[in-house]
């Protein structure tokens, strides 16, 4: 009888989730677009990525041992960080430039603001925007698919969006030429940053983790569907164009691995959704009116930052719960 | 005497008016691109800082208190028009680097605040070394971001190149965001030296850690409305 009865207090039911399980299905996932770069621009994107990836490592490790806080090595969390961003960067980036990134993303980005959990912001897309800002010659060498990136003349491609940005209307024919097909498109035969070119892989690594329920489905099907429809209507109805500007540029990759990050959108489901509809509206405004070919890393960023005034305004209410009269008993 | 080494050096860490006080946040952001601006701002604030702390603890029995404010933006007003025509003759590379910085200097929080906190009601020599002590502490925090952020912004220091740096300079820091990026942490790199000394942070506490608390106008209302 005493061995049924257990008294304990709680939680009573635990979860067999774990920090390093869910970051470990986000490096998974992530495995078959690093395969695909690395297919496409050689193997100087493998060592690009490893040197991300071991910076970040080492200075989670030395951050941590410095602030004299416990080593969050194991949570794999910042190996999951030097792999996004170096799947953000082009494949030709100097390697001290992709270790300062992820020394950037790390330190500044996260370890600063109290460490895993505690960033307002996505460390690898703010580290990003930091080298695109500080390097921006280095950060927009687009190199072209089998050209090998070891020189650093290596033949340069524009990106679609790049292309994308000059045209009018949505008519597409004009600028056919500098454009991949659209099945060129889903495999990634063309210039971009290492990780977002290939959009069937990212697409395969998102559906991964819904399955696994790492990710909610809310946050990527409204960012993308925002886009998709702003892109219809900016496009005329184009079909083409909106095809484009949906496996283009790092829309895939920010929708499923960087706008989904936990502790930088919000917790429910009215929430995800504004933050889905907010992060697609950005991009496309950046997209179409702006100066850039390219604006899903700033979208992220911004509506990162409004989460605390989302989650606000999208409370659950208690259950029971009555608005209090206005004017009633003083 | 010690009184007057005291007075100056709070200036400088204890009592930093842009690390610690928080003040003169908009000159400083804006100034510190390179070391050339950043120490002529420094040292031209801190000319004008020490003249109307003597002027106004000079005046400080003459000047009616409703309309002390007024007042004291008249006295540096005038000094800061001496200082700007200074610099427009003599260092016309400087003028033309601060820009509208310098006649600002009118508003800088940092003048006015010691002028209410300090020099309204101190004796004259204490308030210039008071103004000394604030100016060389202003001067030292803008130095010192001027240094971060023209080193790795331009990868120049003064004007001369820094090897490696100067080919491949980080142009955030010479923007907006990188100018908030080094102003955070050197106030908590500040923040910490102070705090191994015993001395509290300086944390937005509501009216008490306001420099200007024991004048505030809206401090006596609250006073009076309590009682």
């Amino acid at each position: 009888m005493s061995k049924k009865l257990t008294v304990s207090p709680s939680p009573h039911v635990r979860s067999k989730e774990t920090t390093t399980g869910i970051m470990l299905d986000v490096i998974i996932a992530l495995i078959p677009a690093l395969i695909m770069s690395v297919y496409y621009f050689g193997l100087r994107a493998l060592l690009l990525t490893f040197v991300c990836v071991g910076s970040a490592v080492l200075s989670e490790y030395v951050c941590r041992k410095v602030m004299k806080r416990n080593n969050t090595l194991g949570d794999l969390s910042a190996v999951v960080t030097g792999l996004i961003l170096a799947l953000n960067l082009p494949s030709s980036l100097p390697l001290w430039m992709g270790a300062l990134g992820s020394i950037i993303a790390i330190v500044v980005v996260k370890q600063m603001f109290g460490g895993i959990g505690q960033n307002f912001v996505n460390p690898a897309m703010t580290a990003r925007i930091i080298l695109m800002v500080s390097f921006p010659t280095a950060m927009a060498h687009w190199v072209a698919p089998f050209a090998g990136s070891w020189s650093p003349d290596a033949v340069t491609a524009a990106t679609p969006m790049a292309v994308l940005a000059g045209v009018e209307g949505g008519d597409v024919s004009a600028v056919a030429d500098a454009l991949p097909s659209l099945t060129g498109m889903l495999f990634g035969a063309h210039g971009g940053s290492m990780g977002e070119v290939c959009s069937l892989a990212l697409i395969a690594g998102g559906f991964y983790l819904i399955i696994r329920k790492v990710i909610s489905p809310i946050i990527p099907l409204c960012f993308i569907g925002t886009v998709a429809v702003f892109m219809l209507i900016a496009g005329k109805g184009s079909l083409e164009f909106t095809a484009y500007q949906l496996l283009g540029g790092g829309l895939m990759l920010g929708a499923f691995f960087m706008a989904t990050d936990y502790s930088t959108s919000p917790l429910n489901k009215k929430g995800k959704i504004i933050f889905g509809i907010g992060c697609g509206l950005i991009t496309s405004v950046i997209r179409i009116f702006g100066s850039l070919p390219e604006g899903v890393s700033f979208s992220i960023i911004l509506m990162n930052i409004l989460v605390p005034h989302i989650e606000n305004l999208t409370l659950s209410k208690p259950f029971g719960f009555v608005k209090e009269k206005k004017g009633g008993k003083a | 005497m010690a009184k007057l080494t005291k007075e100056f050096s709070k200036g400088i860490i204890a009592e930093n008016p842009v690390l610690r006080l928080v003040l003169g946040t908009c000159p400083t952001l804006a100034t510190t691109t390179s070391v050339e601006s950043a120490v002529g701002m420094g040292l031209a604030a801190s000319i004008v800082l020490v003249c109307s702390n003597i002027v106004i603890s000079a005046l400080r029995k003459v000047i009616p208190d409703k309309v002390r404010i007024p007042a004291y933006i008249v006295v540096i007003a005038s000094f800061v028009t001496i200082v700007q025509m200074a610099v427009k003759a003599f260092l016309p590379s400087l003028d033309e680097q601060l820009g509208v910085y310098l006649p600002l200097i009118v508003v800088n929080c940092i003048i006015l605040g010691r002028a209410e906190a300090f020099a309204g009601k101190n004796p004259v020599l204490a308030s210039a070394v008071d103004g000394l002590g604030m100016g060389v502490g202003f001067t030292a925090a803008l130095f010192l971001m001027g240094a971060v952020r023209e080193i790795f912004g331009a990868g120049t220091f003064l004007g001369t190149g820094v090897p490696f740096l100067e080919s491949n300079p980080m142009l955030i820091f010479i923007l907006p965001p990188g100018g908030f990026f080094v102003y955070g942490i050197l106030m908590a790199a500040v923040n910490r030296m102070a705090e191994k000394k015993g001395k509290p942070r300086a944390e937005l506490r509501g009216c008490e850690a306001c420099p200007m608390a024991q004048s505030c106008a809206l401090k006596k209302a609250d006073k009076e409305g309590a009682n």
